[in-house]
């Protein structure tokens, strides 16, 4: 009884949260899941089944191996747990096969990697400034992060629903930000290095690193003033992150080297004209260059927190085939920022109601109605009245105009799914209601990204003496 | 109140889980020609609106009674009428007279579930968030933290969202009614409660607490003054509300009388199926059915019934409070299901109630008492299905309230309410102060028998011999635990007294 009691003492809230979720996660697992789940089965089984050689070729199924080598191995060691459960679901030939056990199976694979989230974002709360001490645990910053970030709507329907597994790559990336907070500078290269080879996307967020890992990794010391002191680069330290980049990069595509498959691979990666993909990637860099070193000259871990979501937020509006889901990418590191400044939890609140209810068209089916929406208004809901409060002695979080806005995403919803179904245009035109939602966030999120921008530039100077 | 965004983010949890749970199956899915509970309240809807009232409890070519016929008082035929106007505007096969029978679709589904989550949102979770922010000397935190423990009680939501029936309409109306009555409210409190057991006659479990705290209230205003005057009006208004609800039916004599027989079926034998009270426990021993005659096990049950709860009731009517009239609530609902007639498993539910409302106060008896009682309900919700919503919810349950009102910290002879009586027992018997430590032995004796026989039903196959085995232990050992329980409520309301209070303050 003395251990129980132990255990459901003081600082458990954490891991009643994290319990909490999880036990939700499980009640969300005869849900609807959308063709992600095959295209995951379908790795199940060419990893499982074919040789290393035959991965990147295998086609049998529309849904082609399109993720770097580690989410093979991944999916490949999934297999060996999976086959205690249902054999047949590791059958390439067995195309949309979805039984119970494989059903139970994949879905408690999502849940059970998760743990990696719980544990980064555990991480992340350790840095987390608790100057603002309160003895009340549902006003500290901590228990408020800790529930944006555990309980994210879009977190919970895009994995736990829709069915993907961005749980524990978003524990990668917060892990490794958490790590560049704590000056752990090494570590955290090494997992963001591991993630790009997870889940490419994540290039999208690569120059903020890679400028931040050189401004404050490479130089080690700074002028009074903030500005670099170019004669204490550390040519060590450089190598040194080189060659962690290097290693990871050996590891995960040196098989495929040495099968001479690396077009290969990185056709299926990038499944553009080489073109394209130097097109695309151009203007984002060089437009962000400037204010990447602007803002990292001045503000450390922070600064560099701010340029990863610009970087984020900046390719999910410029850049080709982006999906609504990558808007998760700005939407979890904006939770860090956003119980340290009012400014922030602002920007965060639009960006996140927004963003949120962008994803919205994922779960198109009448039994998920219900959760979307619940889910929605117990994050919104939660989300706006915990961060106004923490930030209540300062002005408010929204004036008239974004409060418009983002009460007007109630009776868009009710329109697009209540009234418009049962009009005459339904027929005609069929697209209205995803029209206009994309319409309607992309300002909610403009907004949000200019606003962020305009932050970045305009915040007053703070000596690099602070204690992060 | 402050924090209400925290309120707010409890219902809406609550809801969340409540529909996560509709998603799973319901009772009798898929299983002709009977089908299940769901079945019954689709046909309900049926024979409502396609027949006229008085056809609505009588036998006939158009309503069989052996399938399914209507036994819930009158309230609930008007809320299946209700329902069933709805589904004649969305889709009339679904309560089309005869070729409707054993209807099922997905969308029907949503539909029957939804008008679930309506009624519950309606009516019992407006009732539950009242009574805690009506919760004296606690703070705003821990109100929230109680009514996140009440919507997460398992139970309530396995049997209704799962299962599929409508207990959160007769509890919901239970609950104003004791709102009400608690609150000085008494007439509006009577109606609500004469409400609830118009919509299911088991909440005449909870009738005799209600009887003796108005009467009681009534006594101590003075018999000849306003405690008459209240008397009269609490009669009037218990009179007009049940006219009100079965004016259809007087018109005829055997109107009446037979609705009244479809809602106690007498003939049906001192209990069916398994379930978790007295009788079925002992009949595994001793065959009571066989050895002892209909109306002689009528009147056993009925006696002992009485016997079990009179003290507590008596008692309450000689010092009604708020508090004594929850626990005697309990004391009383779980008499009646230990001892009573054609008791089912799910009239658990009925106990759970009061118990939720006790939460606050001893919070480790009662999250003790509630995991038992959806432990005692395991052999039905494995029969529909629900293996995995019973162990997810039961789980959140259990967590919500360890962290909600550190309950393994609540151990002691103050906390668990039995000082007054350890106090008496030690004039006695100096050295009577282990009972805090024999309790807590017994509540991990009684987890692990729960894990265990849990694992056991689900994992294995019960002996050729003796196919009921599992099922009837689960029931034996809820009937253990049950039988604690009553002794243990009965305990606190008889030594319950002023005294007590005001030791607690000079501490």
């Amino acid at each position: 009884m003395a251990a129980l009691s132990v255990m459901t003492g003081g600082g458990s809230w954490f891991l009643a949260l994290a319990l909490g979720v999880t036990l939700l996660k499980c009640l969300l697992i005869p849900t609807y899941h959308s063709t992600d789940f095959e295209v995951h089965r379908n790795w199940l089984a060419i990893t499982h089944s074919l040789p290393i050689s035959q991965w990147y070729y295998e086609a049998t199924s529309e849904w082609t191996l399109d993720y770097p080598p580690f989410f093979a191995w991944f999916e490949y060691a999934l297999s060996h747990v999976a086959k205690y459960f249902d054999q047949e679901m590791l059958n390439v030939h067995n195309l949309n096969y979805s039984s119970s056990r494989t059903l139970l199976f994949q879905r408690f694979s999502v849940i059970f990697t998760d743990a990696l989230f719980v544990y980064a974002v555990h991480e992340c709360c350790k840095c987390v400034d608790g100057k603002k001490a309160c003895k009340e645990l549902t006003e500290k910053p901590k228990f408020i992060l800790s529930v944006l970030l555990l309980w994210n709507f879009g977190l919970l329907i895009v994995d736990h629903i829709h069915f993907q597994y961005n749980g524990f790559l978003f524990g990668l990336m917060l892990l490794s930000i958490a790590r560049l907070f704590q000056k752990r500078h090494m570590e955290g290269a090494f997992l963001f290095a591991v993630l790009l080879h997870f889940k490419h996307i994540y290039l999208y967020v690569a120059p903020a690193y890679g400028i931040y890992l050189l401004r404050s990794y490479c130089f080690t010391a700074n002028k009074p003033d903030g500005s670099i002191r170019w004669n204490t680069f550390s040519f060590v330290r450089l190598i040194s992150l080189g060659l962690t980049v290097f290693l990871v990069s050996a590891l995960s595509l040196g098989p495929f080297l040495a099968l001479n498959q690396l077009p290969q691979v990185f056709s299926r990666l990038f499944p553009f004209k080489r073109g394209l993909c130097h097109a695309y990637w151009a203007p984002n860099f060089w437009a962000l260059y400037n204010a990447l070193d602007k803002v990292l000259s001045v503000i450390g871990p922070r600064g560099f927190l701010r340029c990863l979501i610009l970087c984020a937020l900046s390719s999910f509006m410029f850049g080709w085939h982006v999906h609504e889901k990558a808007i998760l990418l700005a939407i979890l590191p904006m939770s860090l920022l956003s119980v340290g400044k009012a400014g922030d939890a602002s920007i965060f609140l639009i960006l996140t109601t927004t963003g949120h209810y962008s994803l919205f068209p994922l779960l198109f089916t009448a039994p998920e109605l219900p959760i979307k929406i619940l889910l929605m208004l117990l994050f919104t809901i939660y989300s706006i009245s915990s961060l106004k409060t923490l930030f209540r002695k300062e002005k408010p979080l929204f004036n008239w105009m974004e409060t418009f806005y983002l009460l007007g995403l109630g009776p868009l919803e009710v329109f697009c799914e209540f009234v418009f179904p049962f009009t005459s245009w339904k027929l005609k035109y069929p697209f209205i209601p995803l029209l206009l939602t994309s319409v309607y966030c992309a300002v909610g999120i403009t907004y949000a990204w200019f606003k962020l921008y305009v932050s970045v530039f305009t915040d007053p100077p703070v000596g690099k003496t602070k204690k992060q | 109140m402050e924090k209400w965004y925290l309120m707010t983010a409890v219902v809406l949890l609550g809801l969340t889980v409540r529909w996560t749970v509709s998603l799973n199956s319901y009772s009798g899915a898929g299983k002709p020609p009977m089908f299940g509970d769901y079945e019954a309240q689709r046909h309900w809807q049926e024979i409502t609106f396609n027949l006229p009232i008085k056809q609505w409890y009588f036998n006939s070519s158009d309503n069989n009674l052996q399938y399914w016929g209507l036994d819930y008082p009158p309230l609930t035929a008007y809320h299946s009428l209700l329902c069933a106007y709805v589904a004649q505007f969305i889709n009339p096969d679904w309560i089309a007279l005869h070729s409707s029978r054993g209807y099922e679709s997905q969308a029907h589904k949503l539909f029957m579930r939804a008008t679930v989550l309506i009624a519950d949102l309606l009516i019992y979770i407006p009732a539950v968030v009242l009574h805690c922010c009506c919760l004296k000397e606690i703070s705003t935190k821990k109100k929230i933290a109680n009514a996140l423990c009440i919507l997460l009680y398992p139970g309530l939501i396995l049997i209704d969202y799962g299962h599929f029936q409508y207990n959160s309409v007769s509890l919901g109306l239970a609950l104003w009614g004791v709102l009400g009555v608690s609150c000085d409210w008494d007439l509006l409190g009577s109606l609500a409660f004469c409400l609830a057991v118009n919509y299911k006659q088991m909440e005449l479990y909870h009738s005799l607490p209600f009887f003796g705290f108005l009467l009681g209230k009534c006594f101590k205003k003075g018999l000849k003054g306003k405690g008459f005057v209240l008397f009269v009006k609490l009669a009037g208004t218990v009179v007009a509300s049940f006219t009100l609800c079965w004016l259809p039916f007087f018109t005829e004599r055997a109107q009446a009388l037979q609705v009244l027989r479809r809602l106690f079926p007498v003939d049906r034998g001192l209990f069916e199926d398994k379930v978790a009270n007295i009788w079925c426990s002992v009949s595994v021993f001793l065959k009571i059915k066989d050895i002892l005659p209909h109306h002689v096990q009528i009147i056993v049950s009925f006696c002992l019934t009485l016997l079990s709860l009179l003290p507590a009731c008596v008692k309450l009517t000689l010092q009604p409070s708020p508090k004594a009239f929850r626990f005697t609530l309990v004391s009383c609902a779980l008499s009646f299901f230990l001892f009573s007639f054609q008791v089912h498993e799910k009239s658990i539910l009925l106990v759970s109630l009061p118990v939720c409302l006790v939460l606050s106060e001893i919070p480790f008896m009662s999250t003790w008492f509630l995991l038992v009682s959806t432990f005692s309900m395991l052999p039905l919700l494995l029969k529909d299905d629900l293996l995995m919503p019973s162990v997810v919810t039961t789980m959140a349950f259990f967590i919500a309230c360890a962290t909600s009102f550190s309950i393994f910290e609540k151990t002691s002879e103050e906390e668990l309410r039995l000082k007054s009586f350890s106090v008496s027992v030690r004039k006695h018997l100096p050295r009577f102060t282990f009972l805090p430590r024999i309790i807590q032995h017994l509540f991990i004796i009684s987890v692990i028998t729960m894990v265990l026989l849990t694992l056991m039903t689900v994992t294995l196959d019960p002996p050729q011999k003796l196919p009921d085995l599992f099922s009837v232990l689960v029931s034996s050992v809820s009937c253990l635990n049950f039988l604690f329980f009553l002794v243990y409520f009965n305990i606190i309301i008889m030594w319950d007294s002023k005294d007590g209070r005001n030791q607690k303050k000079i501490h």
